[in-house]
């Protein structure tokens, strides 16, 4: 297939994915029994400008776009989604700043982002807020100096680990949704700690724990945008990041695919190899097929994005749906193939289908996205009648 | 400082295969790697630049394709790359090779030359000791660390087979490293977008300013007359049974053959 990437790109994926292939698939189950976080493969990634990817060339960065964050995503993914969601978090974390930032911000932070000397982080989710991001209950009241945080956000990926967060906090409670506002606060702030780290079904290698805030005093400058931006901005925020979910759902699935042919050319039952077989084909083109056609959606979604068209809601939801659903099942189906084998610890595919359940489940759940992209399409229709 | 680093393009041996009629290495469709000890040259002299400053000059003799490899050179963290290619150097041996580099060298600037401590497909160790030699220069062999480099003085420990030595030596000098000096970085971005537009000049006989009648297949003392896989002239015997078994059996046959009273 030809994916008319760029000579930057063509590279960019390369290089992720010899790193993948060399320093990440010899730790991989290990990584995911142990639930470590792999500290020294960021710093490999680090070193290997890969967190320069996705960051402003005037901060550091490459200047690369939504479409080549995907690619290392996804070449990461192919191995371990454990470790490519760590990185990826990493760029949620700071998108904000791109387009919303003030220069002093970019300049504080962004050249150390795109060294990977620092990870970063982003907070929305709450106990009580979930596909309602608008139910987040903690608050950021206006004082002296700046805004005193108080709440516990929940299942943050790269808590403890990241050194700088992006928080959404409310400055207005009367004000619901409207009276959020999007903060960075710095590990180690005073009134910042940290919860319980999650024992999760898969993605073990990243780290998923609480934050808590309580009388955590975050300095005037550290606010993004204006007060009561903070929702307006991670809308837009999650449109932009949902390509990259929808790329770690493709990498899980190509390696999985990858796996399952080599399986089965392998396993010799009645005389042949497995492959030979009519049932088991049907299965594999299958894959195949929904591997590609899922790698499309994201590329042009992602494409979509870097395009600099205003809205691309509706893309980015798709992209990210259907390459998860194609994940799910394909790596269902690579764990079917692969037999008893494939039920077993000691081959990667059950693994790969642990890890695939979570991409259907984050950034917008497939069923609230579906809702998402059903209101676009009824927009557009009502625009148009 | 300025330290210039000897690669060799070589075959990826894994694959290799002779042609029993030539008597020469099967080349078609194998893939061309870096000699694997020459990277850990490379990445010694990229982290002495880090930490002395200077530059790192990745320095080649080969067939034009071996750009490619000084390319790779680039986006691991050489600075500059100089290819040595000319019909008059092919079949060189490594007199005429390290004749060729020397030339090469002296017309670079210079304070330590690194080479890896030998090639996969020569397998010598003899060009860089060749090389110290035709440059009038200090050489230390298998480096397993260097110590120091301080006030034109080089401090570095080599691997002996009883242990290691510290040597001192100084600059400019030659040395090899051994795979124990470090542990070779991968590439960045950066420096492969580098690599692709870096400007890799080559230089040929005239160039060097040298006789083409002492470089090649006839400036060489050696030619290679054949290769072929050595006969396999002894046999394993394993001992089954238990480990007492095992031993008595082993130490019988030790006896039996004299090697033991």
């Amino acid at each position: 297939m030809e994916y008319l990437l760029s000579e930057q790109q063509k590279t960019i994926k390369d290089l992720a994915r010899k790193i993948a292939e060399e320093k990440i698939r010899p730790v991989r189950a290990e990584l995911d029994e142990s639930e470590e976080f792999p500290r020294e493969i960021m710093e490999e990634l680090a070193n290997s400008d890969m967190f320069r990817v996705f960051v402003p060339e005037e901060y550091d960065g490459l200047g690369g776009g939504c479409l080549d964050l995907c690619l290392v995503v996804e070449e990461l993914s192919r191995i371990c989604s454990g470790v490519a969601v760590s990185y990826a978090a990493s760029a949620l974390g700071c998108f904000t700043l791109f387009d919303y930032g003030s220069e002093e911000q970019k300049k504080k932070y962004l050249p150390d982002v795109a060294s990977g000397k620092r990870l970063t982080a982003f907070a929305l989710t709450e106990s009580t807020a979930g596909s309602d991001a608008s139910a987040i209950r903690t608050t950021a009241e206006k004082v002296e100096g700046g805004y005193l945080l108080n709440g516990t956000k929940q299942f943050i990926t790269n808590g403890g680990e990241a050194e700088l967060y992006t928080v959404i906090a409310l400055t207005d409670k009367s004000r619901g949704a409207r009276g959020a506002s999007s903060f960075l606060v710095e590990k180690d702030t005073p009134g910042f700690t940290f919860g319980k780290k999650e024992k999760k079904m898969g993605i073990r290698a990243s780290t998923t724990r609480e934050l808590i805030f309580k009388n955590c005093l975050v300095p005037e400058e550290n606010i993004i945008g204006r007060p009561g931006m903070g929702f307006i901005m991670t809308m837009k925020l999650l449109d932009r990041s949902r390509p990259g979910i929808g790329a770690q759902a493709v990498g899980l699935a190509q390696g999985a695919l990858e796996e399952a042919v080599d399986y089965t050319r392998q396993r010799v039952q009645f005389g042949h190899p497995i492959i030979s077989l009519a049932v088991v084909q049907d299965i594999i083109a299958e894959m195949a097929i929904q591997v590609e056609a899922a790698r499309a959606l994201v590329y042009t979604a992602a494409r979509t994005a870097d395009s600099g068209v205003k809205s691309f809601t509706e893309e980015s939801a798709m992209a990210k749906v259907f390459a998860s659903d194609v994940a799910m099942k394909v790596t269902t189906d690579a764990v079917q193939i692969c037999g008893g084998a494939g039920y077993m610890k000691d081959y990667p595919v059950e693994k790969m289908m642990r890890d695939a359940k979570i991409t259907q489940i984050y950034e917008g759940s497939n069923q609230v996205l579906r809702n998402a992209i059903a209101i676009e399409v009824r927009k557009r229709k009502a625009r148009t009648a | 400082m300025n330290i210039i680093v000897c690669l060799k393009q070589v075959p990826d041996t894994t694959s290799v295969k002779i042609d029993p009629r030539t008597n020469t290495l099967v080349r078609q469709g194998i893939k061309n790697i870096v000699n694997p000890l020459d990277t850990y040259a490379l990445e010694e002299a990229v982290r002495l630049r880090e930490k002395h400053g200077g530059k790192v000059t990745a320095l080649s003799m080969g067939p034009p394709q071996a750009e490619e490899m000084l390319r790779e050179a680039v986006s691991l963290g050489a600075d500059e790359a100089v290819l040595l290619s000319d019909r008059a150097f092919a079949g060189a041996d490594t007199w005429a090779t390290a004749r060729t580099l020397a030339a090469a060298v002296k017309k670079m600037e210079h304070d330590l030359i690194i080479c890896g401590r030998q090639t996969l497909d020569g397998d010598t160790g003899q060009v860089a000791p060749e090389l110290a030699e035709m440059l009038q220069m200090p050489f230390i062999a298998y480096v397993s660390k260097i110590e120091e480099i301080c006030e034109g003085k080089l401090r570095a420990q080599r691997m002996v087979e009883e242990g290691h030595e510290v040597l001192e030596a100084p600059l400019p000098a030659v040395i090899t490293v051994v795979k124990e000096i470090n542990e070779p970085r991968l590439p960045s971005l950066r420096g492969v977008m580098k690599s692709k537009s870096a400007a890799i000049p080559v230089w040929t006989a005239a160039d060097l300013n040298i006789d083409p009648a002492t470089v090649g297949l006839q400036g060489s003392f050696t030619q290679v007359v054949k290769i072929f896989f050595p006969q396999r002239t002894c046999q394993a015997e394993i001992f089954q049974g238990d480990p007492d078994n095992q031993a008595d059996c082993l130490v019988s046959k030790l006896k039996e053959n004299g090697i033991i009273p």
